[in-house]
């Protein structure tokens, strides 16, 4: 394992791919496949980045999205490269098949994220299954509908005008005659490629978007029969346990692996800087691990109480390009501040988290004459097919990786690394190999979310209008940086830097950062002008989307008529990102033993046209209450390469107790494209409950997490940098 | 290698295990009941919650021996016949999951809960399923179901 690879992950949706796929191959497989039916290719459009290749004339034929495939008994076979983490884009992608299609929903599988069956995605990350991959499906299923019914045309002889599609069937309108999509198929060998130009169902005749179809696979979750990575057996399969340093940056020297290898039933691998055991069950694996004997060179590694002055400098090397960034400058700040009538500065802080999948990393790992098949839960399948490629020095087309549904990842399961181990583990063993992370291994030796400094500085006219916009952010990222409110004078800038813990993407990326800095800033200006923060808002902004959202919460909350009182407060943040608008209104109360509690959030989101109206509110929700594990109590803590808090006992997430009543005002805007969901909801807590908490205390935290401890002093002093 | 006899899911079952074994890696490894999962290993995530004589049990800290001639309930024990249990269906009716790796353990906890009582308040809930974590945070909808099923067990 490379550690040099390893120890940057920088936001992958943000980085161009390069991956060079060798598509000719893979294509004639599906073609074997799929051969006698009819295939249906979504071709190349816009979504340049999505699929991450060179364009038509660029580098040929590498120009497939996903395919679509019905069979001679009429099921539907979907093949896109996304995964299913828990976002239900296993059921929203089955509602965009079956509206164009117009087939029953459960005559539709996807196959996702399979390296060997699916085209090449770059990842389920970036909220952009919805916005770029559900079209593409969109516009195969229409395509496949058409020749179906040309197909049942030319059968009948018949004007294709006069036939109807629904429910997996075509009808001869004037007769009633119907034919079933898999008769019409048989014998057939169709296969089309189709570019962008198809037109799509409009959505005021959508009839299964829109719906609140329920969890495509839920009963074989409720039932636990759906294998997570985690539950996969192969024949002859062993459990491997990886040896793991004893702080962060340490390397191994050297290791004795006699007694360890004299163990019966026990496969030991030393290679390079890896070291691991196999045996026929974990517990056996993990006593062969305690038998290896190695020395370990370690590197000093900073204190926590350092960190956000470290974040402030520039990296010791200079930025990798994709993490360069230049200023967005307007006008000039400088000068706008020196003539304003009011000005203020203020920074703010954000904490590393963790995503906590509770599934743990997982990889089960077969070679087979040279060949390795890895099955892992990851959210880039073709990414971490690539790393495996590389680590192996094996040809791509000797790599598969398979996906299976996974148990969650927020963004925290964009690498490779325990596939990598179980298939070096396999290969050493001569046996499938299974790896499932620990808990702990997975607080110290996956990557965070970034934590960063926020510096802002702002100045405003006498009626409350900005005047100018400054932010700085250190470190935690770029996403959602830009300002909506209007401000003549900008300079807006991320700045990259080294960063102590191995960090990485994580829901919203940055824009939960970016949005409790300017929110709580904008709070703080309301305050300091004695403008009512919602109207303070209102002035400085012209976006009708994002008004829109701030309205359509606070009438829900009933903003206008919330007064705050000593121990009672609410707030109000609102934002923008990845195509979606967000407002949120936080309640909160602290009793007279100082201990806050959020009673209330209430949540508009508008992404465009609703796909499912249920699973956006579910993902509302959960977003919404993650958020508010991130705004109050979540911080991973480090000290001189060690990870303080590795442990669910000791890491706290969001429990029951924690959830507030929730209320979530879904916006459908048909007229718009659909937006990704899962993501944008989770910005605006943090600056909303932060508003509250100053709205009833008079105190503005500004850090993340607003309340580590879980009991604030009734009138908290301002804080001072912590490794928090 | 001990010998262990108990009973799953009302089968007697009789396995090989290693001194030291966990019941949740029985359970998943060598009975291949999958269902209970591993989250944390300390009893903090209830994914791998499993009923042991009707008790609500978190596998991952309980030793295989220590269920020796016991009876063990799984999530894969409570569909009857074809048939979800009512709490299964209300799960699925509140679509109250996302990637539904909590769900199993969140299900037989609230199985548990309901056996012994019947119309819990929404404090008696929150403190049974306390010790549970959904990551994706479907709390409301988990709530919402286990409401839900107890008014389906009032009405029979």
């Amino acid at each position: 394992m490379s550690e040099e690879r390893l120890d940057f992950e920088p936001d992958r949706s943000e980085l161009p791919e390069r991956l060079q796929y060798r598509f000719e191959v893979e294509r004639r497989r599906f073609l074997q496949l799929l051969g006698g039916v009819v295939v249906l290719i979504a071709g190349r459009d816009a979504s340049a980045q999505e699929t991450g290749r060179p364009g038509p004339g660029e580098g040929g034929t590498s120009d497939l999205a996903a395919w679509l495939h019905v069979a001679e008994d009429g099921s539907v076979t979907v093949y896109a490269g996304k995964v299913e983490v828990g976002q239900n884009a296993r059921t929203s992608l089955t509602q965009a098949v079956a509206e164009e299609l117009r087939a029953p929903v459960g005559s539709i599988r996807l196959v996702m994220g399979d390296t060997d069956l699916t085209p090449f995605d770059m990842g389920t990350f970036g909220s952009r299954t919805t916005p770029l991959m559900a079209p593409q499906l969109r516009r195969a299923a229409a395509v496949a509908r058409e020749l179906l019914v040309e197909l049942a045309a030319s059968q009948w002889s018949l004007a294709p005008g006069a036939l109807a599609v629904a429910d997996g069937q075509v009808t001869h309108v004037a007769s009633s005659r119907k034919i079933g999509f898999g008769a019409l198929t048989k014998g057939q060998k169709l296969v089309k490629t189709i570019g962008s130009d198809v037109a799509l169902t409009p959505p005021e005749r959508w009839s299964v978007i829109g719906r609140s179809l329920p969890k495509v696979g839920g009963r074989e979750i409720v039932t636990g029969r759906h294998r997570y990575t985690s539950d996969l057996t192969r024949p002859g399969m062993w459990h491997g346990k990886v040896l793991r340093p004893p702080a962060l940056g340490a390397t191994l020297v050297s290791v004795d692996t006699a007694a360890a290898a004299a163990l019966p039933d026990v496969a030991v691998v030393r290679d390079a800087g890896f070291a691991g055991a196999a045996a026929p069950s974990a517990l056996l694996a993990a006593r062969a691990l305690e038998a290896l004997r190695p020395e370990w060179s370690t590197t000093p590694q900073p204190p926590g109480r350092e960190l956000y002055d470290r974040l402030r400098k520039p990296p010791a090397r200079a930025a990798e390009p994709e993490r360069r960034s230049s200023p967005h400058v307007v006008g000039s700040v400088a000068e706008a501040w020196k003539a304003a009538p009011h000005t203020l500065a203020s920074t703010y802080r954000v904490a590393y988290i963790a995503h906590v999948p509770l599934e743990p990393r997982a990889a089960v790992a077969e070679w087979v004459g040279g060949r390795l098949t890895v099955w892992t839960g990851t959210q880039r399948p073709f990414g971490v097919k690539e790393e495996l490629a590389e680590a192996f020095h094996l040809a791509p087309e000797k790599v598969r990786v398979i996906v299976p549904d996974t148990g969650s990842g927020y963004g925290g399961k964009h690498t490779g690394e325990c596939a990598i181990e179980a298939a070096r583990l396999a290969r050493a063993a001569g046996r499938p190999i299974k790896l499932v992370w620990t808990r702990e291994e997975e607080f110290r030796w996956a990557y965070f979310r970034p934590a960063g400094v926020i510096d802002v500085r702002s100045a405003v006219d006498n009626d409350g209008r900005l005047l100018a916009w400054e932010m700085h952010n250190y470190n935690s990222g770029p996403a959602a940086i830009h300002t909506l409110y209007e401000a003549p004078h900008q300079h807006i800038e991320f700045h990259p830097a080294d960063s102590p813990l191995r960090q990485g993407s994580y829901r919203g990326l940055a824009a939960t950062a970016n949005h409790f800095a300017r929110e709580s800033h904008m709070d703080e200006l309301a305050a300091a002008l004695a403008i009512e923060p919602l109207e303070f808002r209102r002035r400085n902004l012209k976006d009708a989307r994002l008004l829109a959202v701030l309205a359509a919460a606070a009438d829900r909350y009933g903003w206008a008529a919330s007064r705050s009182e000593p121990g009672h407060g609410h707030g109000i943040a609102a934002g923008f990102e990845k195509g979606s608008y967000v407002a949120t209104c936080a309640e909160a109360r602290i009793d007279a033993a100082g201990r806050l509690r959020v009673v209330r959030l209430v949540t508009a989101f508008e992404c465009g046209a609703i796909v499912n109206p249920d699973q956006l509110r579910n993902q509302v929700e959960g977003s919404v209450v993650m958020g508010l594990g991130g705004a109050l109590f979540e911080a991973v803590e480090f000290d001189e390469g060690q990870i303080l808090n590795p442990r669910l006992s000791l890491y706290r997430v969001p429990r029951f107790s924690d959830v507030p009543e929730i209320d979530v005002v879904l916006l459908d805007r048909r007229d718009l494209p659909s937006a990704g969901a899962g993501e944008t909801p989770i910005v605006a807590v943090a600056p909303a409950v932060a508003g509250a908490i100053f709205s009833a205390t008079g105190h503005r935290l500004r850090a993340l997490p607003l309340i580590p401890d879980g009991m604030p002093k009734p009138t908290p002093s301002p804080r001072s940098p912590s490794v928090r | 290698m001990p010998r262990l006899e108990l009973t799953v899911n009302g089968t007697p079952r009789r396995v090989e295990i290693d001194a030291g074994e966990s019941l949740l890696s029985v359970l998943r490894d060598v009975l291949d009941l999958t269902g209970a999962k591993y989250g944390c290993g300390e009893a903090q995530c209830g994914a791998c919650t499993v009923l042991v004589d009707g008790q609500p049990t978190p596998s991952c800290v309980t030793t295989a021996t220590s269920v020796a001639g016991k009876s063990v309930t799984t999530i894969e024990g409570l569909e009857q016949k074809g048939q979800l249990h009512p709490v299964q269906e209300a799960f699925l009716e509140a679509d109250a999951m996302q990637c539904g790796y909590c769900t199993a353990g969140m299900i037989v906890e609230a199985v548990a809960l309901l056996r012994q009582t019947p119309d819990p308040s929404e404090a008696e809930v929150v403190r049974a399923m306390e010790k549970h974590v959904c990551r994706c945070c479907t709390y409301p909808r988990i709530l919402r179901a286990i409401r839900q099923a107890a008014r389906a067990g009032k009405g029979r």
